[in-house]
């Protein structure tokens, strides 16, 4: 590779070109043939423009092949470095199905499936506000509460003070989000650790609630109109059209499908690697293949719940903001090393106390959810196992307890297997002790996962 | 050819920092010009780091005053020295493992296209970037955590280069760095130089110092010690005043015999 180690010559007369007025989206052959390096001005100046393209890749590594082996291979390399991504979780998630099945032949049915996808929206909530708590490095042990919390604050507002429905779901989120950013301001401001701020929002918000509720014990709600009415079991989705399911899947896919070629259109232009046309066929293609089942199997039963539409949607948002917004970006960076993002001006209290405000916000929903499930709200609320349920979510969905690795996918995923496995036992009658063992034993596995492809991603030097 | 401007673009005036029970640095000056390398030298522990990151606002000053352009300003975070457009590359590198070299580069101040982080403009910036500095990393898009410490080290100079930094302090950059690699970086600082650009350049190689530098700065224990243009200086005086060691065998010897020599 003799055109790597090409010496750059004394480049004083060929100014850098590069102009603020360059827009990224001219990023044509025009502008890279005549070495312009847009966006930003750099010091070191752009390369010679009469050379060839100077290679930065190593020739002896991790050469990408063009096209779909490429991407086979490079799959494979990940898989043998330790990066496991969502490939247990899919595993876990047929095993567990296939058993469930061989025990009980409602376990596949649309209805049940149904109620899989409604169930798991609220847990899912929390889950998602956990990713982000996560990704620091941190763990916020206070959601269960906070969304028990959220529940009767609701129900007090609604039923005690006769405020409009709409107005109390603000307040009560507004609520989440202050009590999140507490835990936040006591971690990043005062240095308690967030293991034990948050453990002991775990009982104050708990005491709270009961409080709140001491004199009625139970607090029902009318289930007819308004959030909890959204929320409830029988709102579907377009009122149960059967096309409402497809628009749905018809509009992921092709969401998917026109980000997909957008980027591949830019990444060519620009003249950057970019993913092959069959690679983004094959990922498409499983994306409509999973939506249009999943949008089947429901409309088998009866249509898709609007609280598993809404999960989806914050779904969508969320990983949005991680992956493409510079508030993600930080949110990354805090937890892959906090010394290097203070140096990069990051403001890392901030970031912090950021993170457990959303944690806090979406146990707050969460808790709006629980509230929709029961049309009320109760002394058990956000109690029992949630808290466990939702950390176990996160992790078994492939997010790392170590920080700086995760998708909120994972939510997804993680919810997908914990709520099997509770309506499953259901299902066979099982009663809540060998549900907790096997939620526990599944939590378990799942963090040794996470562990073992930690330490494998570290001997692959990709820790 | 070098050309001072009169104002230094960064001087520090009596600059003291503690360190619970370590003086770190004591009443220490130094200038910058644009168009102007400093080369700081000292021996180690002698405060060489904690004055740049006083400079970097990772630590902030106990005492002194810190001038920007003549004005005195307060650096506190390093979000403040950013600011002023002071771009580090610090002895510790200080890059997130878990992000792609395209996301350290840009790490605080990443490329937007329409509000959104701009990824295609990001890299195609990062691969020339990199290959002006000659680098062959594997690709842009593994995370840091899988790069050679030289590797490291080129990412951490190019993210000093990203934006438009009047001053760029370099904290022993070559020291992880092959034959080539330093070859580049010391052009670098020489086209740095050529742009007009304020350099402060800390190495313990004396070679590469009198090959770029215009100035050296000597600290010794936390205190000044000397600054001496590079041209009239000879070696030995530089490493003398390092040691503060006038009673060292060679030293004197050499000094004498400069001195001789002078007569
Ligand atoms: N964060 C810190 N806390 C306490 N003491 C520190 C800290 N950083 C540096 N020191 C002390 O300050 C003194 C100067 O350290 P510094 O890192 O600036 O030395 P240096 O000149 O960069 O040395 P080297 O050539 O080895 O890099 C040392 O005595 C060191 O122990
Ligand atoms: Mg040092």
């Amino acid at each position: 590779m003799s055109d790597t180690s090409k010496p750059v010559q004394s480049e004083s007369s060929e100014p850098v070109k590069g102009t603020k007025t360059e827009k990224a989206a001219t990023a044509t052959e025009a502008a890279r043939a005549e070495g312009v390096v847009e966006g930003q001005e750099t010091v070191a100046p752009a390369d010679d423009p009469t050379a060839a393209p100077v290679t930065v890749v190593d020739p002896r590594l991790l050469i990408r092949e063009e096209g779909f082996k490429g991407y086979l291979t490079e799959f494979k390399r990940k898989v043998k470095g330790g990066e496991l991504g969502q490939i247990p979780v899919v595993l876990g998630l047929i095993v567990i199905w296939t058993i469930f099945q061989l025990q009980n032949d409602r376990f596949l049915s649309a209805d049940n499936l149904s109620n899989i996808s409604y169930f798991m929206s609220a847990t899912g909530m929390l889950a998602i506000g956990l990713v982000f708590v996560l990704l620091l490095g941190e763990i916020d042990l206070s959601v269960g509460s906070v969304s028990g919390l959220a529940s009767a604050l609701f129900a007090v507002f609604v039923t005690e003070h006769g405020m409009n429905p709409w107005l109390s779901l603000v307040l009560t989120i507004v609520t989440g989000i202050g009590i999140g950013a507490l835990h936040g301001w006591f971690f990043a401001k005062i240095g308690v650790p967030a293991f034990v701020v948050t453990l002991a929002g775990f009982l104050g918000w708990n005491g709270l609630m009961l409080w709140l509720l001491g004199s009625s014990g139970t607090i029902n709600l009318p289930s007819d109109s308004g959030p909890i009415h959204l929320l409830g079991q029988s709102s579907f989705f377009m009122d149960q059209a059967i096309i409402g399911a497809y628009v749905l899947a018809g509009l992921a896919v092709v969401l998917s499908a026109v980000g997909n070629f957008g980027e591949q259109r830019r990444r060519r232009a620009a003249g950057v690697p970019f993913r092959a046309t069959s690679e983004i066929l094959l990922r498409v293609g499983l994306l409509a293949l999973a939506a249009f089942v999943s949008a089947a199997v429901l409309n088998n039963a009866s249509g898709v719940s609007n609280a598993l539409v809404i999960f989806l949607a914050a779904l969508v948002i969320v990983d949005f903001v991680l992956r493409r917004t510079t508030y993600g970006r930080k949110v990354f960076a805090v937890g892959g090393g906090i010394e290097a993002a203070r140096r990069a001006g990051i403001n890392v209290p901030l970031v912090r106390i950021t993170v457990f405000a959303i944690s806090g916000g979406f146990a707050a929903v969460g808790g709006m959810f629980f509230a929709g499930q029961t049309a009320g709200a109760s002394l058990s609320a956000g109690g029992g196992n949630t808290l466990m349920l939702a950390i176990a979510a996160a992790v078994i969905g492939g997010t790392s307890l170590f920080g700086g690795r995760g998708t909120v996918w994972s939510a997804l995923l993680g919810m997908l297997v914990i709520q099997s496995i509770q309506t499953g036992l259901d299902l066979l009658n099982m009663n809540t002790s060998i549900q907790y063992m096997i939620t526990g034993g599944v939590l378990l596995g799942a963090v040794v996962i996470d562990s073992v492809s930690r330490k494998s991603q570290k001997a692959a030097g990709r820790g | 050819m070098v050309h001072v401007s009169a104002t230094p673009v960064l001087a520090l005036r009596g600059v003291s920092k503690r360190f619970g029970a370590v003086q770190a640095l004591t009443d220490v000056e130094l200038e910058v010009h644009a168009g102007e390398v400093v080369a700081l030298v000292g021996d180690n522990g002698a405060g060489k780091s904690t004055l740049v990151k006083t400079i970097a606002g990772v630590h902030p000053i106990d005492e002194g005053v810190i001038e920007w352009e003549g004005k005195p300003v307060s650096i506190t975070r390093p979000h403040d020295a950013q600011g002023l457009g002071v771009a580090t590359v610090y002895q510790d590198l200080a890059l997130c493992d878990n992000l792609d070299v395209v996301g350290n580069l840009y790490l605080g101040r990443e490329l937007l296209h329409r509000g959104v982080i701009d990824e295609v403009t990001m890299e195609k910036n990062a691969r020339e970037l990199l290959s002006t500095l000659s680098i062959r990393i594997p690709s842009v898009r593994i995370p840091i955590a899988s790069l050679s410490g030289g590797q490291r080290q080129v990412v951490a100079i190019a993210r000093a280069l990203i934006g438009d930094p009047k001053v760029v302090i370099l904290d022993e950059p070559t020291a992880a760095l092959g034959v080539e690699q330093t070859a580049q970086v010391l052009d670098l600082v020489e086209r740095l130089r050529e742009r007009d650009l304020g350099v402060i350049l800390i190495s313990h190689n004396m070679a590469d110092v009198k090959a770029v530098a215009d100035t050296v700065a000597v600290l010794r224990l936390g205190k000044n010690n000397g600054s001496f243009p590079v041209k009239d200086t000879s070696h030995e005086d530089i490493i003398a005043a390092i040691t503060g060691a006038t009673d060292n065998a060679v030293t004197r010897r050499a000094g004498r015999r400069t001195a001789e020599a002078a007569k």
